[in-house]
């Protein structure tokens, strides 16, 4: 079909199958970073909201794939020999962790001072206030920025390209090098990825709608 | 031509709610008219179809010698002709006061930048703000900004300037500069149609009020016409204090 | 650990690393005012325009917006060899990061536009004032100025992203990093400096877009309030 073979369409697929781990990957290390992030960047001291500040610059100010470089040349120099997905999936926490952060300290931001005050008030300890009154309301508005980024970090898995790691991309691009079908090829990769990134775009919008309705 | 303003059994719904049921009524040269009537009286809608902003459904309307209920006409050539305040003002934020008043006559008509500016700080003074010509609306009053909307579209030198209750959005102790610029351009032989809460203000000033209620012309007469309602209606109305 | 940090590539090297960045400046000055022109135009299509054309430009957004930039520029540069049309590859990466950039671009121009009160747009009408005359003068003008942050950051974002055009053989600051690497085999110190440099390009595009905006809206600068 197109010039593709049946083995070169499932080696894509194959590859989209790592795409969606290194996601998941970079998503549940984001998230574990960025919780704790995001309640130290609201909340924290003048010294915690320094040093937060700065990770969150040097993510924000530094291309993906650099990043990625450098948890590959870091981890060589280190003495392990890993594959690439290890340092892959380092650099999407890293990347994820400070975006998260940065996404639920604004949720945090946005529940009503008053919510804090009414929490003080019933005698409820910090981290009750934290735990009970204030996650759950921010938790509502970060669904929809939260799978908004997650369409952000599938895209940006595909940097994953540039040390070798073996995602859709990079099982697009050996079969291009096989076939010399560009437009196929692509279009096929492009079409994989559409498919898992428009339904979560699509939702994320329904989302952000129906909150701004309430 | 010496009716700017007729309207002829003017028909027109939104959606199921038929809002104006057959108004009629004329408006001279010079002449000012006052639109009065509750809430929902359709004295808003016949006012904007005046301009354009709203379509004419059935009947007939024309406006400076146009003819509104006809398709095709030419709005764009209307409104160099026919001016409109709007009650929340409208002007353009991001612009100077005097930026707001000369950008009609310098985009639409083609001035050159000083001969408009020349015409905007004229309209300015007779609307009492020649000393913001440089601040932006929102460092001004309410009153100040709807006495700069009024410079604005006056700047267009129209045949007709149409008012939607531009009082209604100031507070109490601001109306007063407004009105009086509303008279002095009365006074100068402006041809207008104001739809207006204020009727002390319509009995001194307007040579005919019009009182609609439930879509059509109920009452209409001179100035004395409120002191003497001859229907039920506008008794109430004008009892309510309205 | 007894790995030994050399830096030694620096007195060597530096003269290549400030050509990949000056690459990568002009590609992304490039891009931004590209971009930036397509992604209003489209913007006004969206808001604007006749039913088809304005599905289409949603077609286009939402095609660009749900797939990588990498496939994006494959697909483009790739594509044009294969059917034996010459493309530099510096042109082959702006023109596919200008296309990238436009779909973001349109949607926040976009948002800005839907926010001028409807209000205005009449009173703009009835100075009788043209569709061309009141979003040039009334509407973009303030679309713009209130978006301004979102799209700095958005441009920001493009620059850090021409580091994937080494993939297609641009010659900017990645793509140099890469080079050296293979000569030196210091990959670690030499992506640590060029991690650097692009955060001390970035901090200055933002600030430059920054002192653009400062310039070019007057009534903030004058008032020091936005909009």
């Amino acid at each position: 079909m197109f010039g593709i073979s049946i083995d070169q369409l499932l080696f894509i697929v194959k590859g989209a199958g790592w795409t969606l781990v290194l996601s998941a990957m970079g998503f549940v290390g984001g998230a574990l970073i960025g919780l704790p992030l995001a309640l130290a960047r609201s909340r924290g001291g003048r010294a915690l909201k320094a040093i937060t500040g700065l990770y969150v610059q040097l993510v924000q100010g530094i291309p993906l794939p650099v990043i990625m470089f450098v948890a590959y040349f870091g981890i060589s120099i280190s003495g392990f020999d890993l594959p690439a997905l290890v340092a892959a999936g380092l650099a999407m926490t890293a990347y994820a962790g400070a975006y998260l952060g940065e996404i639920w300290k604004g949720c945090i931001q946005a529940v009503p001072r008053t919510q804090w005050e009414a929490a003080e008030c019933i005698a409820l300890k910090p981290l009750q206030r934290v735990l009970y009154v204030i996650l759950p309301q921010a938790a509502r508005i970060a669904v929809a920025p939260t799978v908004g980024f997650l369409v952000q970090i599938i895209k940006n898995s595909s940097y994953a390209v540039v040390i070798g790691f073996f995602d859709l991309t990079y099982s697009a691009r050996v079969v291009n090098n096989s076939t010399f079908r560009p437009f196929a090829v692509f279009t096929v990769a492009a079409l994989i990825y559409f498919a898992i990134c428009y339904p979560l775009s699509s939702l994320s919008y329904r989302l952000e709608r129906r909150l701004a309705r309430r | 031509m010496n009716q700017i303003v007729r309207f002829d059994k003017v028909v027109k719904s939104f959606g199921a709610a038929q809002v104006l049921r057959g108004v009629s009524f004329t408006v001279e040269r010079g002449q000012v008219a006052a639109l009065i009537g509750r809430s929902g009286s359709g004295k808003t809608t016949a006012l904007r179809c005046i301009n354009g902003l709203e379509t004419v459904q059935g009947g007939e309307l024309h406006v400076c010698g146009r003819e509104m209920h006809a398709s095709g006409v030419d709005l764009h050539a209307l409104r160099k002709e026919v001016g409109i305040v709007f009650q929340s003002y409208n002007l353009f934020p991001h612009m100077t006061v005097l930026q707001n008043v000369t950008l009609g006559p310098r985009k639409v008509k083609g001035m050159a930048r000083d001969q408009a500016e020349t015409l905007g700080m004229q309209m300015l003074r007779k609307v009492g703000l020649e000393e913001r010509a440089g601040y932006y609306p929102e460092q001004m009053s309410g009153g100040q900004q709807q006495r700069a909307a009024i410079a604005r579209s006056l700047a267009m030198e129209p045949k007709l300037m149409l008012f939607d209750e531009v009082t209604s959005a100031l507070d109490p102790e601001l109306t007063g500069e407004v009105l009086r610029v509303i008279e002095s351009l009365a006074a100068d032989g402006m041809t207008m149609v104001l739809v207006t809460h204020e009727m002390e203000f319509a009995r001194s000033v307007a040579d005919q009020i019009v009182f609609m209620h439930q879509g059509v012309v109920w009452e209409t007469g001179g100035g004395d016409l409120l002191d003497q309602p001859a229907t039920p209606e506008l008794r109430q109305f004008v009892g309510n204090g309205l | 650990m007894d790995y030994q940090f050399d830096f030694s590539f620096l007195t060597s090297h530096w003269r290549d690393l400030l050509d990949g960045a000056w690459l990568t400046l002009r590609m992304s000055l490039a891009t931004i005012v590209f971009g930036f022109v397509l992604g209003v135009t489209l913007a006004v299509v969206r808001t604007q325009g006749a039913p088809l054309p304005r599905r289409l430009v949603t077609w286009y957004v939402d095609v660009i917006r749900n797939t990588p930039l990498v496939i994006q520029a494959f697909w483009l540069f790739f594509g044009l060899a294969a059917i034996q049309v010459r493309v530099p590859a510096m042109a082959a990466a702006v023109i596919a990061l200008t296309i990238n950039v436009s779909a973001y671009t349109t949607e926040i121009v976009r948002a800005g536009i839907e926010t001028i009160p409807k209000g205005q747009v009449e009173a703009a009408e009835c100075l009788a004032l043209t569709r061309w005359q009141m979003l040039s003068v009334v509407v973009l003008p303030q679309a713009v100025e209130r978006m301004y942050p979102a799209l700095i950051s958005q441009f920001v974002l493009m620059m850090l992203a021409t580091s994937i055009m080494s993939q297609i053989s641009a010659e900017e600051l990645t793509a140099i990093g890469y080079r050296i690497q293979s000569e030196t085999f210091r990959g670690f110190e030499i992506y640590i400096v060029i991690a650097v440099v692009y955060l001390v390009m970035s901090w200055l595009l933002r600030l430059t877009m920054a002192g653009v905006g400062a310039v070019a809206f007057t009534r903030r600068r004058r008032l020091g309030t936005s909009i």
